[in-house]
């Protein structure tokens, strides 16, 4: 589970072409950098580059991560597969399992 | 789980009308028709730049040619984030590109006909991006992830590429008697082909009802076509040019105007490599394609290089 993880599989350098990265950009100031999709480029500074070029045409970034698509591990897909199982029934873990009074303030 | 389980989970997540997303099981027809139509899309991007490419260095002035210069590298744009949505589909760009130049995959039948005159920037703006903004929408809740991700992109992007047709054309329409022509001699050339770039009615085609139960495509290429053109006729008179098309009247009992459906016999004959522009514009993308491959190699050689003396020190 270790190729190509966020993409599908695809090989890391397919024949003659250059690798492939994936492209993550922080909005603004405050937020999380998001995935926005993938550029190929020979090495991680083109890679970034390039993903200035493509995804903050207008604004969209003050930030870019890029990833080897081959360097991300990922879970299995299923959203029923077991891994996720763990969480399913702890419904502790939530703060509406817990039946407070309604006229306890601040709860 | 086994085959049939996962097609269960398959048909369960469309049904919901939720997205599938890379790594998920999908039946191999449902990839297969996504990477045809993705990879379809993305070419005729590419190919696009091609009609309008040819006015930038004759632009009438430093500003239509900063705004035709940045339209143009948004077409290439959207061809890289539909080449992106592609690979996750488990095909390889270089692949892809080959494709195109062998012409063994198609683009959009519009980009082989030629653009002849400044006005045509302005139509190609107003009908060809309204058109493809038509098919574009719907497609930003494609079924597939990936590419419903990138039409969101590329549909935010587009109504510039309307709008700044619009207005082009707007200052044409108020400019000279010579000026109003252009624009007018420009959409007779273009409406036609912009009715077909919806494809085919939906009599002839055979696809359409399994795109639409898998959630790729959420109208058939009529409904879409109808739409375009109950959307172009007020646009058309506020411009004051008429549509070339003798039997375009409204229908209040349908509620759409109704129009002469395009001649389907040139429709065919275009897509398959007999328009005016097929052979020039594949000529030209191979010849940048060829003419790219020393920086490719080049830019690799200096990574490759570059990797061994951090290996080095």
């Amino acid at each position: 589970m270790t190729d190509a993880a966020v993409s599908g599989g695809r090989p890391d350098r397919p024949r003659g072409g250059w690798p492939l990265w994936e492209v993550f950009v922080r909005g603004k100031r405050g937020l999380n950098h998001v995935h926005v999709g993938s550029v190929h480029a020979p090495d991680a500074e083109m890679a970034l580059r390039n993903a200035r070029d493509l995804y903050t045409r207008r604004n969209e970034g003050v930030s870019i991560w890029v990833v080897k698509a081959s360097d991300i591990t990922a879970s299995s897909p299923s959203e029923k597969d077991p891994f996720f199982a763990p969480a399913g029934d702890k419904v502790y873990r939530h703060p509406t399992f817990y039946a407070i009074p309604e006229d306890v303030p601040h709860l | 789980m086994d085959e049939t389980a996962l097609a269960a989970h398959f048909e369960a997540t469309i049904a919901a009308d939720q997205r599938i997303e890379p790594r998920d099981w999908m039946p191999e027809a449902y990839r297969k028709t996504l990477i045809r139509q993705i990879a379809q899309h993305a070419h005729s991007e590419i190919i696009g730049m091609q009609p309008e490419g040819n006015w930038i260095r004759r632009a009438p002035s430093l500003r239509r040619k900063a705004i035709l210069l940045a339209k143009v590298q948004d077409e290439a744009g959207h061809g890289l984030y539909l080449y992106s949505a592609a690979e996750t589909l488990g095909v390889d760009r270089e692949e892809l590109t080959e494709l195109l130049i062998s012409g063994r995959q198609k683009y959009s039948s519009i980009f082989n006909y030629p653009t002849l005159s400044y006005a045509d920037v302005g139509v190609i703006g107003w009908l060809v991006d309204g058109a493809a903004i038509c098919n574009q929408v719907p497609l930003c809740r494609c079924s597939y992830g990936p590419y419903a991700r990138a039409m969101v992109r590329i549909c935010k992007e587009e109504s510039f590429h309307q709008r700044q047709g619009y207005e082009l054309l707007l200052a044409m329409v108020n400019g000279t008697e010579e000026q109003r022509r252009m624009v007018q001699e420009s959409v007779n050339r273009f409406w036609w082909p912009s009715l077909m770039m919806f494809g085919p009615p939906d009599a002839d085609s055979p696809n359409t009802q399994q795109s639409m139960a898998w959630g790729i495509k959420r109208h058939t290429n009529d409904e879409l076509r109808q739409r375009f053109v109950d959307m172009t006729v007020p646009q058309a008179e506020a411009l004051g040019v008429t549509l070339p098309d003798p039997n375009l009247r409204w229908n209040p009992e349908r509620g759409h105007y109704d129009f002469t459906a395009p001649d389907w016999a040139e429709f065919k004959a275009v897509i398959s490599g007999s328009g005016p522009c097929n052979a020039q514009r594949l000529a030209q993308r191979r010849r940048a394609h060829e003419e790219g491959a020393w920086v490719r190699e080049a830019a690799r050689a200096h990574a490759e290089k570059q990797a061994r003396r951090e290996v080095a020190a």
